[in-house]
């Protein structure tokens, strides 16, 4: 066995993938300790999305390293990926509309996954227990019975974290959770977000910087597909490239 | 929940349609065999041959509904799955022939005789075996849809492209079926059968026994898509119907539940079409015919997708339709008529006859019962 590369949960290291010639990720390198919370911020277009996908295994980088707990990601495909232990929020809420908001959180449980099992599956007790924990943690417990579908944006968006906690990854990829939300949503996403962080280790992409303030964690900033600043938001903020990528000059 | 599988999946609707279903299976045969034929209840054994097709056809909308209503996927071809049944079926009745065929030969059908084959192709053994004959009835159409859905599902064809080569499936069938040297009577087809397990197919008992067969073949086949609906697997497909990429997110493998119940599916087509076939006394390659299979769908358009009961009322309204354009001076507009039916279904009623219903039930139970928006249909 060859000694780990690294210790940290993710490490990305000179990640390229280009589209048709743009590069969208250019030799991108990022590590996340086990247990943090990392903020990444970065114009349109600077890679946040694609380096979700990358990490999720949705898109294949064309050079470069991506270990997650001494697992070579490059190789796996989403559902792998997802079994190891990776759990993704998308950019627009994406929940199961013609169930229950209870399904969608039974669905998201960790379980056998496998087909022939599912077929013969009954709910039990725990994870009834487990369904009600997490419905009154992203506060929808008085909804439960309600089809995702019929939800408010700001519910739909509070369910999918809710199905990331229910799925327990090591690793969760929240992409822009406070999109649409409003102010007190937002304050109250921050707040669930570091509860979840007390167990699990987040990476939230996010534009909306007083939200980033906010959550109060290290934050690095992608521009053109790598990594312009890392350091707290303050640093990050007074960064003079940083200042002239956002505000162009 | 420690419910049987079984009890658990039956909702008030599915009691109602087993009860209905089971008491037809046994009225009519009852209605044919022991009424006289001056009584106003009789029913004509022709009559009983129609209703006994359109049971068949109902048994395959039934699982094209299981496929399309509840996980997404649309096949234009399960007419082939339909028609690989029915051909297993009717290689075990061109057996049973034996030597009153045209040319009397014990052994070989009559256009194996006409064609100057010297003996039986290997892939005819076996068939004058009623269970092998069975058993091929599910495996081939089986095998067929599991190798394509493996293919299919796993480099991730989806929507409209997978449809597509659907249609070239069933399409490639029937050209292949057309062929003489194919060894299944080109384009005639396998015909003029005799006997089934030793009975006449013309007499008026056997026909009654295939009527009464068919629908409970349609019971067992409508309980096991409720059984696998119901189950969690049955909620990771419709998960999967409406966010596919969010369930392969959550760790599940979506091409091994598409490919499962896309072959579970397949098998019910087959046992359709093999039911068919006795009672029309005739399989061809034109059943393998593109336009049976988007006929197929339609019936589940009409009735309602994601139903199950709507696919078996569609199938049998729309059939009944047909009989009765078909058989008067409007005949040759029948299909002009279909294609009319198909858009104004898209357009007036997405949800189909059964969806609209449970639709109005649902959105005056929750207006009864708290104010919000009611259930959204089934996506695409």
């Amino acid at each position: 066995m060859e000694e780990p590369l690294t210790r940290s949960l993710l490490y990305l290291n000179g990640v390229t993938v280009s589209f048709d010639g743009f590069k969208a990720l250019n030799s991108l390198s990022l590590a996340i300790e086990a247990g943090e919370m990392r903020a990444i911020i970065g114009p349109n277009g600077a890679g946040k999305t694609t380096m979700m996908d990358v990490i999720t295994g949705k898109t294949r980088p064309d050079t470069g390293d991506v270990l997650f707990d001494a697992n070579d990601l490059t190789r796996l495909d989403e559902t792998e990926i997802a079994l190891l232990g990776i759990g993704r929020k998308f950019q627009k809420p994406t929940v199961f509309d013609s169930h229950t908001v209870d399904d969608n959180i039974l669905l998201a449980l960790k379980g056998d996954r496998r087909a022939r099992t599912t077929l013969w599956a009954r709910s039990n007790g725990e994870e009834r227990s487990r369904i009600d924990a997490i419905l009154e943690i992203i506060r929808l417990a008085m909804v439960r019975d309600r089809l995702a579908g019929s939800l408010s944006h700001g519910q739909k968006q509070w369910l999918e974290i809710g199905m990331l906690l229910a799925q327990d990854p090591k690793l969760l990829l929240v992409d822009e959770p406070v999109a649409g939300m409003t102010d007190t949503e937002t304050f109250q996403t921050a707040e669930l977000l570091r509860e979840i962080n007390r167990e699990h280790t987040v990476v939230v992409v996010e534009h909306d910087m007083a939200f980033v303030r906010d959550l109060g964690v290290k934050v690095t900033c992608l521009h053109e597909g790598s990594v312009l600043a890392e350091g707290t938001i303050d640093q990050v903020s007074q960064n003079d490239r940083v200042v002239e990528v956002y505000l162009g000059r | 929940m420690s419910q049987h599988l079984l009890i658990r999946s039956l909702d008030r609707g599915a009691i109602a349609f087993v009860v209905l279903v089971a008491a037809i299976a046994v009225a009519v045969p009852l209605a044919n065999l022991a009424m006289p034929p001056s009584s106003p209840f009789h029913v004509p054994t022709y009559l009983v041959s129609l209703w006994g097709k359109y049971v068949c056809y109902a048994l395959l909308a039934l699982s094209i509904d299981l496929i399309w209503g509840y996980c997404g996927i649309l096949s234009l071809g399960h007419g082939a799955f339909f028609a690989l049944g029915g051909y297993a079926m009717g290689m075990y009745l061109m057996r049973q022939i034996g030597t009153r065929g045209v040319y009397a030969d014990p052994v070989l059908p009559d256009f194996m005789v006409f064609l100057n084959w010297p003996e039986l192709p290997v892939y005819w053994y076996g068939f004058q075996h009623f269970p092998y004959a069975l058993l091929m009835v599910v495996l081939v159409p089986g095998a067929l849809a599991f190798e394509f859905g493996w293919f299919a599902f796993r480099s991730r064809v989806t929507g409209v492209y997978l449809s597509i080569i659907t249609q070239a499936m069933t399409f490639a069938l029937m050209l292949g079926f057309f062929r003489n040297n194919f060894g299944f009577g080109g384009n005639n087809g396998l015909t003029d059968f005799k006997d089934i397990l030793g009975f006449n197919v013309q007499a008026d008992a056997t026909r009654v026994a295939l009527f009464a067969t068919s629908c409970i073949a349609l019971l067992v086949a409508f309980l096991i898509c409720r059984a696998v609906i119901t189950s969690k697997f049955g909620k990771i497909l419709v998960a999967i119907r409406d966010a596919e990429a969010r369930t392969r997110f959550l760790g599940y493998r979506v091409e091994s539940y598409k490919l499962v119940v896309f072959t579970l599916s397949a098998c019910m087509a087959g046992v359709a079409g093999a039911l068919y076939v006795p009672q029309v006394g005739i399989i061809n390659p034109s059943e393998f015919s593109p336009a049976n299979s988007i006929e197929a769908v339609i019936w589940v358009a009409v009735g309602g997708r994601g139903t199950l009961t709507g696919a078996v009322l569609g199938a049998v309204l729309v059939n009944y339709g047909k009989t009765v354009f078909t058989s008067g001076a409007l005949a040759p507009y029948w299909l002009f008529l279909l294609g009319g039916l198909f858009v104004a279904v898209t357009l007036l009623l997405p949800r189909g006859i059964i969806g609209t219903l449970r639709y109005w039930a649902a959105s005056r139970r929750e207006s009864a019962a708290q104010p919000g928006p009611a259930a959204p249909q089934p996506a695409e």
